[in-house]
């Protein structure tokens, strides 16, 4: 990777990677009217970072996002999940009953939109954090990928 | 949607996708070179999510192509680095049993299609069950414009935190059987020391060779 006979890969990625983070983010946020939702926007989200890693190197991946970080954003996000359930527990209602969040009637939607960005979030953290610490347990064994490998 | 009238524009798209998905597959089943293997399974699940929105499962299509595509490529050729490069040739008497059971898994398969519904008949049990119930009250109840995502997350909230644990579950287990990959990093900022101090250079800076 020291030679510079990767440098079109390098900087077509140094492009492409904030492209991918917003496509993400808008399939995270934009899930509520068309396809997408948290556990595709966390894959994309992973994979941003994952393609980082592929062209620069996987150990200056791990200083940008630490691998103590992903499986840390993993936890908060299944803990983020289940805390909604208990949420709607503490206000009365049943586990993960968003209509309970705010105690609202019956057609109100207030709690549904808040209780279902919140799970999404949770999916979202979760699966990304989940995904890469898979690929750093696959990708961090081995130094540095060299250039006979591809 | 086929129902009215047969598209045949559809019908061309659906041959020409699952022809594909054929060519790439025996591809995959002949080929040695692991790396060429890995990339053609990454193509396998661009062109099914290709397909799965030519049928109108737009959702599956999307988690096809970021999951198949994008995500189990990247993993397998972090796997494929910690092995050989080739995979072995096998004896052909020994691939007769294997060709055997994916026949036989083959006529199964086209035999039970022959009772599924069309694509998209308002008939069909998944359609004039619980998701007709969906399709009509999901609006009222929570007011999001896309049906998929109520069904998601408010419906089925249970399932779906089942599945975000299962995932969380699963990245801790391949964390724990194969380590955190922490050791690369090490490895780096250990060979970063070793050539950056040449003049006060140490001799105990060399045992950090040994790898388990």
């Amino acid at each position: 990777m020291k030679s510079d006979h990767h440098v079109i890969l390098r900087v077509i990625t140094k492009t492409l990677i904030p492209v991918i983070v917003l496509f993400g983010l808008y399939v995270q946020f934009h899930g509520d009217f068309g396809p997408g939702g948290g556990f595709q926007a966390g894959v994309i989200l992973a994979v941003a970072i994952i393609l980082y890693a592929l062209v620069f190197g996987v150990p200056s991946a791990m200083r940008a996002v630490p691998p103590a970080f992903t499986r840390s954003v993993a936890a908060v996000g299944v803990l983020l999940y289940a805390g909604v359930g208990f949420w709607a527990l503490l206000q009365g209602g049943q586990y993960l009953e968003y209509q309970a969040l705010f105690g609202e009637e019956p057609g109100g939607h207030h709690g549904q939109h808040v209780g279902i960005i919140l799970i999404e979030l949770g999916v979202l953290f979760g699966v990304s954090g989940a995904m890469l610490t898979i690929f750093y347990a696959f990708a961090g064994r081995v130094a540095e990928i060299r250039d006979e490998d591809w | 949607m086929a129902m009215s009238e047969p598209d045949i524009g559809l019908a061309l798209v659906n041959i020409v996708l699952l022809g594909l998905l054929f060519v790439v597959a025996i591809a995959i089943a002949r080929l040695r070179s692991l790396f060429a293997i890995v990339m053609l399974s990454g193509i396998y699940s661009l062109v099914s999510a290709a397909w799965y929105v030519a049928v109108d499962a737009v959702d599956v299509g999307f988690t096809e192509a970021a999951v198949g595509a994008g995500m189990s490529t990247a993993v397998l050729l972090g796997a494929m680095l910690l092995t050989s490069r080739t995979a072995k040739p096998e004896k052909s008497l020994r691939q007769l049993g294997p060709l055997l059971v994916c026949v036989a898994t083959g006529i199964m398969l086209i035999y039970a299609t022959v009772d599924l519904p069309a694509v998209g008949d308002p008939n069909s049990p998944a359609n004039t069950g619980v998701g007709l119930t969906y399709l009509r009250v999901a609006w009222y109840d929570t007011g999001i414009e896309n049906v998929v995502t109520p069904v998601l997350g408010s419906y089925r909230g249970f399932d779906t935190l089942g599945e975000t644990t299962v995932v969380f579950v699963a990245g801790i287990a391949v964390a724990l059987l194969l380590g955190f990959g922490e050791r690369s990093l090490a490895e780096t900022i250990r060979n970063e020391d070793k050539s950056l101090p040449k003049a006060n250079k140490k001799p105990e800076a060399e045992d950090g060779e040994t790898d388990s």
